[in-house]
């Protein structure tokens, strides 16, 4: 009703502008326009009633701006262009008569003296073409979609049939490994006995051995000989006071505070004083070649404890053992697995035999126990396999593809555009990255993000965030626009703002199911 | 113009020939023929100085300066002895491997002044400070020397783009003014015997009665040059501010549509953005006037061309524009890239024209272009030829519709000590320490020299400058350079243009929005607002921050700054009216308060408000999340009116306004006439043949008077031929007529009186319009008795005629 009487106030306005004679359409609910003429006017909003010659003459009387629909008057009010060939529009009130052609019609400019050419004809021509090519392709372009939809099922349904065979071949997989590990147990027990057996023999001829000189040692002091003999100070220069080179006799006796030779319990002290300076050689010879419990390997120089000496040294290592043994369980367990990496031990005089190699027996069990680790491995490293598979199907089977998975094509695939400085590349459902053509490295504009069009247009626009950071600014980001066309295209890119880029992307995918072209044309044109 | 005097004092002997601006004020030394002996000894001479009973004592040892009237003593020079003018000692200053060996060797001068009874002095900007300048004991005094800024602290004495060293004093019984005509490196020192002083012990001392007389002294230092000085007597601020005037011009008349809205940003990026963003415009139905192009626009930042990929067809798109109605401004900087394939280069450096270092060879420094040269302005056949370069067969795909901004015209040089161009390089004879100040001024001066020849001479100028000097008001506009998006940077700009505004510069502006950084959407509305109530109104964003355009913030923030926009384009005759006169007479457009409430001390001080010539008042809210704000409204015995709600209030009281997001407290001053265009259009062109409303404002004996200036909007025609309409609308005796105030001149308007709306008025019983034929119409209207409103439907009369509207 409104638009019928905003109508025919126009058609005065044209009238009392123009001096031509309009023909008066009778607007349904307003009475006859000679009756009009006589009767006041009430505002659309009903806040006032006018006489009749106020409307439309150019002074605002109605809040809402009803009475001037054909002037400038109001700040409120709107003009209908009819647009004869055309679409017809409103537009705002302020546009009549400021000598800018909004109109093609030209009739919002008849007084301004601005010279406007009906363009209405040529308008709708070029309107009605480019609807007509838009048809075409959107008609093509929805033939393709409904293809891509049924590909995009099959796709679905080969991708279900997958996972559902590879369900089953996992659980295959879980009970065989299962079965390995038990094989693999079974054989590692024997194994560990055998090992330790081995060890504890090895363990307790060195601990004979210790006792044995340790015995001899206790009875003597230790002289400036035993000192030079037992830490090759002479080549432990860090020691030598006077930096000539050579650790004399002398000035070991310096370090032992002056005396040729002492007690032990004097030499405690002396030891103190100079273990700090005192590099072991052991770290700088090469690593042993056989395997040797870890906790051998630790320096007895690097330790904090200073109150022991040498000899009281391995014995308190050896309840250390005790300790590591356990908190180091899981390691060593680690270390069965792998070659072993033999740790550099502190030499000393004690260990001048190495261990002695396993026995057959020994060596048996422990192939027989890898071969059964390594079969295990094999097992697990398949079920892995067939885990990561199922992880990717499932992850593509749960992306939102659209709402007939028409997008699913998009997926793993890259479309590049090509521009005067860089190239831009937008994988769908992964990342947007661009790279200059003339040398440099790839930037990343955003990883996928979500589906980001309007309500009820949901997958008319994607966005990919959390690209490269900008300096002083945020992470890069893209919005991509997909439109209807028959390729898959991306046709434009441009960064409106910093570091936010817009991507325009054609598909079949979003292509509409389209009306009929008569429809098209007719409901744009029809008056 | 009678109580100005200069002062320029010249030494006997001097080492080196200082540098001095015949340019100034011409016709100055003609008022000394004014002055007459009164008595002379051995130690000093009396003057008079002609009317107002004033003298000049001349004291030689020591010497001194003494302005008096009557018996008070009004200023005096060198009262503390701290003239100086060095010419020896230490002269050589480093700066990274570059040696300034300051070939004149130190040359500073230096000369105090006092100022008995004055306890607020202003301007000398530019600063990020208060209106009121401050103390500089025991810190840094105002510093003035024109500096590209990264990221200003605000306030802070801290030198920024721009320097005029003028400084007014006020009290309660006089306005002064004291021009220190130096373009050197300038420091201001300001101390007061009041300011440390507790407010009890300023009671105290005045319930005791041993009060000293309260007084603040000046110190200013400048780097080089002579002293020429100018001491501007006043004794109103309307007397100063004609006074300065005289020295150095008044405000430029600008093109109407620049005192529309502005569009930029750093950068809109090509043809097809400047469309959308066009477009955008449109589809929102918010007006434009202008939209700018940073940098980026260029060919590899080489001024006056395009980039060939962005911007193709740069007279299709300014072409677009102008089927619109609307304009662009290009930004053309002075730094030349320094490159042989370049034609600006080319005939600058075969001129001879760029500033040259001390060994003689082209000055070049770093700029946006990378290797830059610097075209001496201060040579008038370098401006010549620098102004040759905007006709439009020099500068390629330029139209009428595009005008200038100039930046980085300090000038910035990246690499530069304190980035701007060493003191010791030369322009001419002068090496830059002598007129770095200067530099500016006449970059703005060639290029608005340059649209106006483009035309024939017809078409005013519009440049923007980021630096300036004394003068140049007469070029352009001016904005307050790369703020932050702050609500602090948003209440700064209000002292900011209120200082530049008391030293002649009317044309001010602060980037709305804030240049570095994001506003919040409460700050962008709130700037938006408060930017629509400022002379110079433009949006700008710095290149890394998001866009910003108006309608990015949901509809609802979008209806707030169409809101704000449209009230400027409303009150466009309003603003032309005011820069008409600032033109005129050297008015400042956007006042403190205390310049038309001279005697208000409770104004003195105030900078969160402002006067909009005399009779409208804003206090624009900027506080984030504000809920209220306090207004002071002036005047005893007056009234003021809400120019939203038509409230009345009462003067002398501070005011209590409850805001929402919506609210921009303004009110118009009881006893006023102000002209409008209700009808808000895209852009001020296409209002050009609008109606009017008259808001008539009365007072409280049923008062009022305003103008009417109504001219082509853009052309010289206003000055050479005299075209434009005066006219004086008064409401007096239940009477509102319009009547010449300009006989000599004439102009045709289609523009007729739409609607008279009249604040403060009781009902009449009818309304007749008296037109000069004779005629006599009744006018219908409608009162609104709750708010005693009275509005006068349709007058239609034209507005360039004589036409009486009586009440009975």
């Amino acid at each position: 009703m409104s638009c019928a009487l905003l109508l025919l106030l126009m058609s005065l306005a044209l009238a009392m502008g123009t001096g031509a004679a309009v023909e008066i359409q009778r607007p349904r609910g307003v009475p006859l326009s000679s009756e009009l003429e006589n009767k006041p006017f009430t505002c659309l909003d009903g806040s006032s009633t006018i006489p009749f010659d106020r409307v439309n003459d150019d002074y605002c009387d109605c809040r809402d701006g009803s009475d001037e629909p054909g002037t400038a008057a109001c700040p409120n009010g709107s003009f209908h262009c009819t647009n004869a060939g055309f679409r017809p529009a409103f537009i705002p009130s302020s546009r009549i008569n400021d000598g800018i052609c909004d109109c093609c019609d030209t009739t919002d400019e008849y007084n301004s003296g601005a010279t406007c050419q009906n363009t209405c004809r040529e308008m709708g021509r070029k309107e009605r073409e480019s609807l007509q090519i838009m048809a075409e392709i959107t008609k093509e372009g929805f033939l393709l979609k409904q293809q891509l939809i049924h590909e995009a099922k099959r796709g679905q349904e080969d991708k279900q049939g997958k996972l559902t065979e590879l369900q089953g071949s996992k659980k295959g997989l879980e009970e065989k490994v299962e079965a390995l590990r038990t094989v693999k147990e079974t054989a590692e027990d024997p194994e560990k006995e055998a090992k330790e057996r081995h060890l504890k023999a090895w363990e307790e001829q060195k601990e004979l051995l210790r006792m044995e000189k340790d015995k001899t040692r206790m009875a003597e002091c230790v002289t400036v000989g035993d000192i030079q003999r037992y830490f090759r100070l002479q080549s432990h220069l860090e020691l030598d006071p006077d930096s000539d080179g050579s650790l004399s006799e002398t000035e070991t006796q310096g370090l032992l505070g002056g005396a040729d030779k002492v007690d032990t319990s004097t030499f405690e002290t002396v030891w103190s004083g100079i273990k700090d300076k005192y590099l072991s050689e052991g770290q700088s010879e090469p690593p042993a070649p056989v395997e040797t419990p870890q906790e051998e390997s630790r320096d007895f120089v690097s330790d904090h404890d200073s109150d022991h000496y040498p000899e009281d040294y391995a014995g308190e290592e050896e309840e250390d053992v005790e300790d590591d043994e356990e908190d180091d369980h899981d390691e060593e367990e680690e270390e069965e697995k792998v070659p072993p990496t033999v740790q550099t031990p502190e030499k000393r005089e004690d260990d001048e035999v190495s261990m002695p190699p396993y026995d057959t027996e020994t060596q048996s069990l422990i192939d027989a126990a890898q071969k059964a680790r390594d079969d295990f491995d094999e097992a697990e490293r398949a079920l892995r396999e067939v885990d990561d598979q199922m992880k990717n199907l499932e992850k593509e089977i749960g992306f939102d593809f659209g709402p007939s998975a028409e997008f699913a094509y998009l997926y793993s695939q890259c479309y590049e555009l090509s521009t005067s400085e860089y190239i831009y590349r937008l994988c769908p459902f992964n990342r947007v990255s661009q790279k200059p053509k003339f040398g440099g490295s790839e930037t990343n504009l955003g990883l996928w993000g979500q589906w980001a069009g309007p309500e009820g247009n949901l997958y008319s626009v994607m966005k990919y965030d959390h690209g490269q950071g900008c300096w002083q600014g945020p992470n890069r980001s893209t919005t991509v626009k997909l439109t209807c066309g028959k390729e898959t295209v991306v046709t434009s890119t441009s960064e409106p703002s910093r570091c936010e880029y817009l991507m325009e992307f054609t598909t079949p995918a979003v292509c509409q199911e389209p009306a009929s072209l008569d429809e098209v044309l007719h409901g744009h044109t029809e008056l | 113009q009678d109580s100005t005097w200069v002062s320029q004092l010249s030494e006997r002997l001097p080492v080196h020939y200082r540098v001095s601006f015949p340019c100034f004020g011409p016709g100055l030394i003609s008022h000394l023929n004014d002055l007459s002996l009164l008595s002379q000894d051995e130690n000093g001479v009396v003057l008079s100085l002609g009317a107002d009973s004033q003298w000049l004592i001349v004291s030689a040892k020591p010497f001194r300066l003494d302005i008096m009237e009557g018996r008070e003593v009004l200023l005096s020079l060198n009262s503390r002895g701290l003239l100086t003018a060095k010419e020896d000692g230490m002269w050589e200053e480093t700066f990274k491997s570059h040696t300034d060996n300051k070939p004149n060797g130190p040359s500073s001068i230096s000369l105090d002044f006092s100022l008995p009874g004055v306890e607020h002095v202003y301007g000398i900007p530019e600063h990020a400070d208060s209106l009121k300048l401050k103390t500089t004991d025991g810190g840094d005094p105002y510093r003035l020397f024109n500096l590209d800024v990264f990221q200003y602290e605000l306030f802070n004495p801290m030198a920024l783009y721009g320097a005029i060293p003028v400084m007014l004093s006020h009290s309660a019984q006089r306005t002064m003014g004291i021009f220190w005509l130096n373009a050197a490196e300038t420091w201001v020192d300001i101390s007061s015997n009041t300011a440390g002083k507790t407010v009890f012990g300023q009671m105290l001392d005045y319930v005791q009665g041993s009060s000293e007389t309260p007084q603040t002294d000046v110190r200013w230092i400048s780097e080089s040059g002579i002293i020429d000085v100018f001491i501007m007597l006043g004794p109103t601020p309307t007397d100063v501010f004609s006074q300065y005037a005289s020295l150095t011009g008044t405000q430029a008349f600008p093109p109407l549509s620049a005192l529309a809205y502005h569009q930029c940003r750093w950068n809109y990026n090509d043809q097809e953005d400047v469309a959308a963003v066009d477009q955008g415009f449109d589809e929102h139905d918010i007006p434009y006037d202008f939209i700018w192009l940073d940098i980026e626009h260029t060919d590899g930042k080489r001024y006056f061309t395009w980039d060939p990929h962005k911007f193709p067809q740069p007279k299709d798109m300014l072409q677009g524009l102008m089927d619109k109605r609307r304009k662009m401004v290009t930004i053309v900087d002075p730094h030349i890239k320094v490159d042989s394939s370049y034609k600006i280069h080319n005939e600058i450096r075969s001129k001879g024209f760029y500033v040259k270092n001390k060994d003689g060879g082209d000055y070049e420094g770093w700029c946006w272009p990378g290797n830059s040269g610097y075209p001496d302005f201060t040579n008038p056949e370098m401006r010549a030829w620098w102004a040759s370069m905007f006709a439009y067969d020099q500068y390629e795909g330029s139209m009428e519709n595009m005008y200038t901004w100039n930046d980085m015209n300090e000038p910035s040089v990246f690499n530069g000590p304190e980035v701007t161009m060493h003191k010791d390089a030369l322009h001419g004879n002068w090496e830059n320490r002598d007129l770095h100040n200067l530099y500016g001024l006449y970059v703005q001066m060639a290029t608005a020299e340059g649209l106006i020849e483009r035309s024939g001479g017809v078409e005013r100028p519009f440049v923007l400058t980021r630096a300036f000097f004394a003068g140049s008001q007469r070029y352009g506009a001016v904005w307050t350079g790369d703020n932050t998006a702050e609500w602090e940077h948003l209440k700064i700009s209000i002292p900011m243009c209120l200082s530049l505004g008391l030293v002649g510069v009317s044309f001010c502006g602060a980037d709305v929005g804030g240049f570095f950084k994001s506003p919040s959407t409460e700050l962008l509305v709130r700037w938006y607002q408060t930017g629509a109530y400022q002379p110079f109104f433009r949006a700008h964003a710095h290149l890394d921050t998001p866009r910003r355009e108006p309608w990015l913030f949901g509809p609802e923030n979008t209806a707030l700054i169409r809101e704000a926009v449209r009230q400027r384009y409303a009150l466009l005759p309003y603003w032309y009216q005011l820069f008409y006169h600032a033109h005129h007479s050297g008015q400042p457009v956007m006042r403190p308060l205390w310049v038309e409430y001279p005697q208000d001390t409770a104004t003195f001080s105030m900078d969160d408000q402002f006067l909009l010539g005399r009779d409208l008042l804003v206090h624009p809210v900027t506080e984030e999340g504000g809920r209220g704000v306090t207004a002071y409204l002036p005047g005893k015995g007056e009234v003021w009116f809400d120019v939203h709600t038509f409230q009345k209030h009462n003067g002398a009281q501070n005011l209590y306004i409850p805001v929402t997001i919506s609210s921009i407290p303004v009110f118009q001053r009881g006893g006023s006439i102000i002209p409008r265009k209700a009808r808000v259009r895209r852009s001020s062109s296409c209002m050009e043949h609008d109606p009017y409303t008259l808001f008539v404002a009365l007072s409280p004996k049923r008062f009022a008077q305003g103008e009417l200036y109504i001219d082509d909007g853009h052309t010289f025609n206003f000055d050479k031929q005299k075209q434009f309409i005066h006219r004086r609308l008064s409401f007096a005796n239940k009477a509102l007529s319009s009547r010449n105030l300009a006989p000599g001149s004439q102009f045709i308007t289609p523009s007729w009186i739409e609607k008279i709306v009249i604040l403060g008025a009781s009902k009449p019983s009818k309304a007749t319009l008296k037109t000069p034929d004779g005629k006599e119409n009744l006018l219908e209207f409608e009162f609104d008795a709750s708010m005693s409103v009275l509005t006068l439907r349709k007058p239609g009369v034209n507005a360039g005629v004589d036409w009486t509207v009586v009440l009975q």
